[in-house]
């Protein structure tokens, strides 16, 4: 422990100082590059935005086009991934925080745990396998499984915390008036965290819209605007990554474009979901 | 149908699954508990999938596969080393930015800095989480990449050029951008964990050292020491996401499956191969490669996970422990 207070009275509060000091330095840089990165985006964006960008479908260089059809694809792809990720991760969630004690309970939540650091590529590479390989073709269904497969762990985890902040006085309550065990988590506990569950999910939305590497041989991607599920699909995050590594200027700045609408979901169901947090903590 | 028949009815397995005696007890259970051992089954599907599509790379290359530098789908010639190299290495740079970086910031933001600062800054340094990885790709290729090209590798050539690791030709695109646009992506879930674990390091910890007459930083020390384990687990849990960063990666690395000592050099990693050569693959045994490496890096990164989540369950849940018991 002497180890800690080494040095006079000066050199020890001038050290503390320092460091106190560095470590806000740290942090000022970590805020200017997101300033930074926000500003560039602002700025290049906000060039070829326009109602047509927006609802025309891409055309040729030269010609303009627009982001009409990825922007209704991603919409189609979220849908798809909440409808099959949502009810899996709460039930997930709901089993971890109801009957989690045991052996097995422990090891689901060690498999979430670390199936939240799995590479989304090698999700891609998991649904090209058992869904695109035996269907022969690139699909909207198999990008949806493959965001959902993403989701999955994010809302259980989630939903496992925020049912744990419900008050035992709740669920005590309901236990003593009769109801059984399965009532009381339905139209107890679950209604009292329901919240909380929500704004999981909508962080786990605002992740995987912003996902590329899974849809790329999963959706593909298409210069057309969606006709059914079987088809391949255009997204935003596919539409920036391959305009951002063509050769050309106006696609560079369509790009930067799309990238601002991206964004812009993305921060504003970030920004919400912090306003409807505040009060809770 | 009355209760007591609903009792036979259910049999045994009742009491397994609800010691209440509730049919509706026992159905919700076991549905719930269907849905957690699906989760189960998901991963062991992963590994049988992927290790089943990888069969046909395996047999033709074994373990050679690992340590062949040759990556020539013309010649039908497949070796990772490039791959792996790539990934160590921009992985390394990653973490020698990022984890002084990231210690500062979760230091700042737990220790030092008053509630009303702390509050909003997290928020935005959480923010930086948020950016997709093709958003950073994007700023990476028109913003970062020419900056370093103009400012920092010239200099860094300049002082440092003795060393092999700065010489060659300027372009960057290459390893060393690839390593700093990581080190940002990691940066805040690195920062996150390293937050959580200070912030459940007891508070007497911190009373006790003050009591002592220890200076801010002194009782920082102490509180670091007491979090250890948990900060190494943030450590291994950024560089499991460095291993496996595709998009952002991919669009700055060069991808060129080379090795090189330079950092100046364009290279390849594990997740960008896939994302760039994978609807390109027509031949099986290309296919096979490409999945045999998306094998690789879930073994990886499922490991250096699994290490990351022990180190930090180890801080996080003793001292919750502590706090129920008291």
């Amino acid at each position: 422990m002497i180890s800690f207070f080494a040095g006079t009275d000066r050199t020890r509060r001038a050290t503390s100082g320092l460091m106190t000091t560095l470590t806000a330095l740290c942090t000022v840089v970590a805020v200017g590059i997101l300033l930074i990165i926000l500003s560039y985006i602002a700025m290049r964006g906000i060039g070829a935005l326009n109602l047509r960008f927006l609802v025309d479908t891409p055309r040729p260089v030269g010609e303009g086009g627009g982001i009409g059809n990825a922007i209704v694809g991603s919409a189609v792809l979220l849908l798809l991934s909440c409808v099959v990720g949502i009810p899996l991760g709460i039930s997930t969630g709901v089993y971890l925080s109801e009957f989690g004690g045991g052996a097995f309970a422990t090891t689901v939540r060690f498999l979430i745990d670390t199936l939240t650091g799995i590479p989304s590529i090698v999700t891609g590479v998991f649904v090209y396998a058992v869904i695109v390989l035996p269907m022969n073709h690139f699909s909207a269904l198999a990008g949806g499984i493959a965001l959902a497969l993403i989701m999955i762990p994010i809302v259980a985890r989630t939903t496992e915390e925020m049912i744990r902040l419900v008050p035992h006085s709740l669920r005590e309550g309901a236990l003593a008036l009769g109801a059984p065990q399965w009532r009381v988590t339905l139209g107890v506990v679950i209604p009292a965290a329901a919240s909380g569950i929500a704004t999981g999910a909508m962080l786990a939305i605002a992740r995987v819209s912003g996902e590329t590497a899974p849809l790329l041989f999963t959706a593909f991607g298409s210069r057309f605007f969606p006709r059914n599920l079987n088809e391949p699909i255009a997204s935003l995050t596919v539409q920036i990554y391959n305009y951002a590594i063509s050769p050309y200027d106006e696609w560079h700045a369509q790009a930067w474009a799309a990238t601002l609408v991206l964004m812009t979901l993305i921060l504003g169901i970030n920004i919400i979901v912090r306003f409807l947090t505040r009060k809770r903590f | 149908m009355k209760d007591s028949d609903k009792l036979k009815f259910v049999g045994q397995w009742q009491r397994w699954l609800s010691p209440t005696g509730n049919t509706g007890d026992a159905v919700f259970r076991a549905a719930m508990f269907a849905v957690a051992l699906l989760l189960l089954l998901i991963v062991a599907a992963m590994i049988v999938a992927l290790a089943s599509h990888s069969r046909l790379s395996i047999r033709e290359f074994g373990f050679g596969f690992l340590t062949g530098r040759e990556w020539n789908p013309i010649k039908g010639q497949f070796g990772a080393l490039a791959f792996i190299y790539g990934t160590i290495v921009s992985s390394l740079i990653a973490l020698l930015i990022s984890v002084p970086l990231s210690l500062g910031i979760a230091i700042f933001l737990v220790e030092q800095a008053p509630y009303y600062v702390s509050r909003p800054i997290t928020f935005l340094v959480e923010l930086l989480a948020a950016i997709p990885s093709v958003v950073y790709g994007l700023w990476g290729i028109f913003v970062l990449a020419p900056f370093l090209r103009v400012h920092v590798e010239p200099n860094l050539a300049h002082w440092f050029g003795w060393l092999p690791l700065f010489q060659g030709p300027i372009t960057g695109i290459g390893l060393l951008t690839g390593g700093v646009i990581l080190a940002i992506m990691v940066t805040p879930i690195i920062s996150a964990v390293v937050r959580d674990v200070l912030a459940a390091v007891p508070n007497t910890q911190r009373e006790a050292a003050l009591a002592l007459g220890a200076t801010k930083w002194e009782t920082t020390r102490v509180v670091l020491v007491n979090g250890a384990p948990g900060i190494a687990g943030a450590v291994i849990l950024g560089l499991g996401r460095a291993i496996g960063e595709t998009m952002a990666v991919t669009m700055v690395i060069g991808n060129r499956p080379e090795i090189s000592l330079s950092l100046f050099q364009p290279s390849y990693t594990l997740a960008s191969v896939i994302a760039n050569e994978f609807t390109e693959a027509t031949a099986d045994i290309y296919l096979s490669a490409l999945i045999e490496l998306g094998l690789i890096l879930f073994l990886v990164t499922f490991v250096v996970n699994a290490i990351a989540r022990l180190l930090v369950w180890r801080v996080t849940r003793r001292t919750s422990g502590v706090g129920m018991a008291a």
